[in-house]
């Protein structure tokens, strides 16, 4: 029943908001961050009861906390169609429930400043929330195609209603990018279902676990793993865009500056932190094992778009003036790390990827917040309307500068160790050992974007047209913000929004076992996979 | 045949019990033109009593299930459960049209004087689907088609005082006419080729002899466009946006479900029966890839010119091209799952439509506009039926966890694995169901992302009645795709259509 309550906490927060008169805004929250406590509670019960010893991947037994249930079973034409209520956790999704959980929780905390339709907006927040889990912890492909489309719909009001000025387009833009991947997505399972059968039951299945296996294909059918088999190619790719649209990838990923700088603080929060994630781990879990040799064949072409990825997006960095794009594209830029690492094809290269994943999903929402802080503030995100503002707010900038050395990937931080990772991983594989060194490009360069904007905003002086104002005499100025009635520095719920992340992020930046040790052997499961093919492929 | 008086008399005595449905249609609309002369008070109690007779209808029709396959009426009609599910698809919609009907303002005391008429010719339209769902010779096809187009004119115009509602119905005779004549065409070409009007003899000659493949391929092609204006298929479908406009909404709503199934279970019996494919899988006439640039051209067409509407009635008539599109691509695939596709779809589609159709129904009672402007703001007016219309238009998309979802999964689920050209017609289907969430989502924008234009932000709830039954309706539309099994078995159980050997 665990996964089940994770999973459906927000959904009964979210009934239960329902019956709560819109003017009790308190109550209201106060549910919400019910449910999402519960859940980080539920995900620490997961943590400890999880046995990391256990692969996964490609063997149901040996996921733990599994949910079955059959689903509907209904006769189409001369087969039946029938899929399951399968749930269960592996190496793959435990760190990102964990992630899910503590996103959504900051995510709760960060909307507690939002005013406008307080009922409406957490309804669809607890709505977004769950399926976001859901898709983390489906094994049954229908089930999980059904979670991924919803995170949609919620995601499209909450940016439509109450982003920035720029809000519809943003909304529209990222349905209609994500739509467009995950309606082939949706011809690639139906074939899929054609082609694979449950080993237990001897019937087709949506089992994601069975279609990790090749052994489980129906010889002779639409995607069985056959030399020259195009339409597996056809279904790779199908797949593929889905979750690279997702990741984002460049060339898939100009939805997502749009997305982040209209969306409010804590969607922008709860999309960098989690919904990024989706699209790796679909990846991991779905395209890659499915579909191992097709990857093999274009590993070097993955690998060259995440570094394409990680110099792009930096370069697009280096040339924003807006405190929150510029946090958009290095989403962008770290996001690619993720593709280089899994690319390496490696336990060494993907265990990078997946700690990436983690500690983009702890920094990213950190950068967001912080971006928020200010916003909230003066109004106004130009980076050059700022000056001397660390001698103002020291909390403030010492939780950026955390945040930035953490991105920049400085030693002891989450982000070192996971760069590093990548980086060992694809330099040790021939093919890819030249675009790691490209890659390592990206850590420069983002050195110089965040470097440069912290430099703008926290050091020197205040600028002449700076959106604060500073009064009283020389050694004892007060900064204040003209329309701003809070604390100038970090209030407590912002701290309290903060630390935890950030003490996330230092513990495993010094002490990364604890993660290591929970994805390894899933992933090395998800190497051997892949390899094999690859060895198939050369003989 | 036989072809004494007394034989004849006979025949048509032992058939009588194959046609209870509607016989029992036939006494409701004598019974709602009696009331209509006799009472006063019209506008309850007629449409009770509809409402009832469709019940009362429901129960023969659903006696029906038990009875052998066969032809009645001199190879006239066929009782099988094809026809049987076809039937229980229009009684829904039938009485969910009289329900909308009852809530429009538009059709109120204001505008119409008199009601009852409007309730009798909707009845006759419901009984002449019904014998188009059944009709085995085309003869009788001709005949039920005409009563179906003949009662939508006059319902189309039912608003005599509006220049729109007059206007949809003198183009939507024209053309029906044309259409008509084509088919009429059509149909005697085959009967010179063949010397049949029956379909199973038209498809035994056709398999028996050699028929000159250049006229049985125009005479389709002309039969096509009788079926194609039904349907509302490219290019037969100029009619339908002008009509949807003009036409009273509950009546709009009626057409695109109602007339477009029975559209469908003609074409589907008609080129199932009377075409069908030889043992060699070779085709008489080749159906399935003229059906194929069919449905690609309305699938584009249609929710590429859907992008550019703000009317919503208009933008709804487009849609519903499009969705005539991917109808087609399960009728093409020509097996069973492509016919349970279909029928599911058509199911799927009625909820999801009549309900987009009754909300726009409500909104316009209260702002008195279609235009998709006009919807600023009704958000926060109309919480209950604003979020209805959404979950409608979600459905409509095809996006889970909808019915409308499930009916695309199931059309798609047939086209794959028979080959390049289906797949190709696949993604097409499917990314043109992403343009379609462009139009689609141009009203939720307009509903929740945007304020009302002077910042008005009073509730404007509909009646008790309107809110339940938008609800139940959304319930529909989101239980059936969760919960879609029973639905999709009785698809599945009623693809059984009676065939000759």
């Amino acid at each position: 029943m665990t996964l089940t309550l994770i999973t459906f906490l927000p959904l009964i927060a979210a009934l239960i908001t329902l019956l709560i008169p819109k003017e009790q805004k308190q109550t209201i929250r106060l549910v919400s961050l019910l449910a999402a406590v519960g859940q980080v509670i539920l995900a620490v019960v997961i943590w400890q009861n999880y046995n990391p010893s256990l692969a996964g991947v490609d063997d149901v037994s040996k996921f733990q906390f599994v949910e079955r249930a059959a689903w509907f079973s209904v006769e189409l034409g001369g087969y039946t169609v029938s899929a399951d209520y399968l749930m269960g956790i592996d190496g793959l999704s435990v760190t990102m429930v964990i992630l899910t959980a503590i996103v959504a929780l900051v995510g709760v905390g960060a909307s507690w400043t939002i005013e406008k339709s307080v009922k409406s907006y957490f309804v669809l927040y607890n709505l977004m929330s769950m399926s976001m889990m859901g898709c983390f912890l489906a094994l049954d492909f229908f089930l999980f195609y059904i979670f991924w489309e919803v995170t949609l719909i919620p995601m499209y009001f909450l940016i439509g209603i109450w982003g920035g000025k720029n809000r519809e387009y943003a909304a529209i833009k990222f349905f209609i990018y994500t739509l467009v991947g995950s309606v082939l997505m949706l011809l690639a399972i139906i074939a899929l279902y054609a082609s694979v059968i449950d080993p237990e039951t001897g019937r087709n299945t949506f089992s994601m676990v069975a279609m990790a296996n090749q052994q489980n294909f129906i010889s002779g059918s639409a995607l069985a793993p056959s030399e020259g088999n195009l339409l597996r190619a056809l279904a790779f790719f199908a797949l593929f865009l889905a979750f690279v649209i997702k990741v984002p990838m460049v060339p898939f990923h100009t939805w997502l500056p749009d997305a982040h700088v209209e969306a409010p603080t804590p969607i922008s929060v709860v999309l960098a932190g989690v919904l990024l994630k989706l699209g790796g781990y679909g990846l991991l879990r779905i395209n890659f094992p499915i579909f191992p040799e097709v990857f093999q064949q274009f590993a070097w072409w993955i690998a060259l778009f995440g570094v394409i990825s990680i110099v792009y997006g930096a370069f697009c960095a280096i040339a924003q003036t807006d405190f929150k794009k510029m946090v958009a594209y290095s989403s962008v830029s770290h996001m690619g790390f993720v593709l280089l690492g899994i690319a390496a094809v490696n336990s060494l290269g993907m265990s990078g990827a997946m700690l990436q994943m983690f500690s983009h999903g702890l920094l990213s929402p950190m950068m967001f917040l912080l971006v928020g802080v200010i916003y909230e503030r003066a109004h106004t995100r130009e980076m050059d309307k700022f000056g001397g503002l660390a001698k103002h707010m020291p909390v403030y900038a010492g939780f950026i500068m955390l945040a930035f050395m953490g991105n920049l990937g400085m030693p002891a931080l989450s982000g070192f160790v996971a760069e590093a990772f990548v980086f060992l991983g694809a330099f040790a594989v021939e093919q890819t050992r030249l675009l790691s060194v490209i890659g390592t490009l990206g850590i420069l360069l983002s050195a110089a974007y965040l470097l440069r904007a912290y430099k703008a905003m926290f050091t020197g002086e205040r600028k002449p047209n700076a959106a604060y104002e500073v009064e009283g005499h020389h050694g004892e100025e007060h900064a204040h913000f003209h329309d701003w009635k809070g604390k100038v520095d970090l209030d407590g719920r912002e701290i309290a929004l903060l630390a935890p992340l950030a003490a996330i992020v230092i513990i495993i930046g010094v002490y990364p076992a604890p993660v290591l040790d929970l994805i390894m052997p899933s992933l090395n499961r998800v190497a051997e996979i892949l390899s094999a093919a690859a060895n198939v492929a050369m003989k | 045949m036989p072809n004494n008086l007394p034989e004849i008399i006979e025949q048509v005595k032992l058939s009588l019990g194959a046609f209870v449905p509607e016989i029992s249609l036939s006494a409701l609309f004598l019974l709602v033109i009696t009331l209509d002369m006799v009472l006063n008070e019209k506008r309850v109690v007629i449409p009770m009593v509809s409402l009832v007779g469709f019940v009362i209808t429901g129960f023969f029709t659903w006696q029906q299930l038990d009875m052998p396959n066969q032809e009645y009426f001199l190879r006239m009609h066929v009782v099988d459960p094809f026809a049987v599910f076809f039937k229980f698809l229009f009684l829904g919609a039938g009485a969910l049209a009289v329900l909308i009907t009852m809530d429009s303002e538009e059709l109120g005391e204001k505008n119409v004087a008199n009601i009852g008429e409007y309730y009798a010719v909707l009845i006759a339209m419901v009984l002449g689907m019904f014998l188009m769902a059944s009709a085995s010779d085309m003869l009788m096809m001709f005949l039920a088609l005409e009563l179906v187009s003949i009662s939508s004119y006059i319902l189309t115009g039912y608003l005599k005082h509006q220049i729109k509602s007059s206007e949809a119905s003198l183009k939507y005779i024209i053309y029906g006419a044309v259409s008509s004549g084509l088919m009429v065409y059509g149909m005697s070409l085959i009967y010179g080729l063949t010397g049949q009007t029956n379909i199973y003899e038209i498809a035994k000659f056709i398999s028996a002899n050699e028929v000159d493949e250049v006229t049985l391929t125009l005479a389709a092609l002309l039969v096509m466009g009788g079926f194609g204006y039904k349907i509302g298929a490219v290019p037969f479908h100029f009619w339908s946006p002008d009509v949807y406009e003009g036409a009273p909404t509950p009546v709009t709503a009626f057409l695109s479900v109602g007339s477009k199934a029975a559209g469908f279970a003609m074409l589907i019996r008609f080129f199932k029966v009377a075409i069908p494919a030889e043992p060699t899988g070779e085709l008489a006439f080749d159906w399935v890839n003229f059906f194929a640039l069919i449905a690609l051209v309305s699938m584009l067409l249609g929710n590429f010119a859907a992008i550019w509407q703000s009317n919503v009635k208009r933008m709804l008539a487009y849609s519903s091209i499009a969705h005539a599109g991917y109808l087609l691509l399960g009728v093409l695939v020509a097996d069973d799952l492509g016919t349970q596709a279909v029928m599911f779809y058509l199911a799927a589609y009625t909820v999801m439509t009549v309900g987009a159709f009754y909300v726009v129904i409500l909104i316009a009672n209260k702002i008195g506009s279609d235009d998709v402007n006009d919807y600023r703001g009704l958000g926060k007016r109309m919480p209950l039926t604003a979020a209805a219309l959404t979950v409608f238009l979600v459905s409509l998309t095809g996006l889970p966890p909808t019915v409308g979802f499930i009916g695309k999964y199931m059309i798609f689920t047939a086209l794959l694995g028979k080959g390049t050209v289906f797949l190709t017609l696949a993604i097409i289907g499917v990314l043109t169901s992403a343009v379609s969430l462009y139009y689609y989502f141009k009203i939720p924008l307009n509903m929740y992302l945007r304020e009302s234009e002077d910042g008005a932000e009073t509730p404007m709830e509909s009646s008790a009645f309107a809110n339940a039954l938008a609800a139940f309706l959304m319930i529909l539309t989101i239980g059936f795709g969760l919960f879609f099994t029973p639905l999709a078995n009785f698809a599945k159980n009623s693809v059984i259509m009676l065939v000759m050997n």
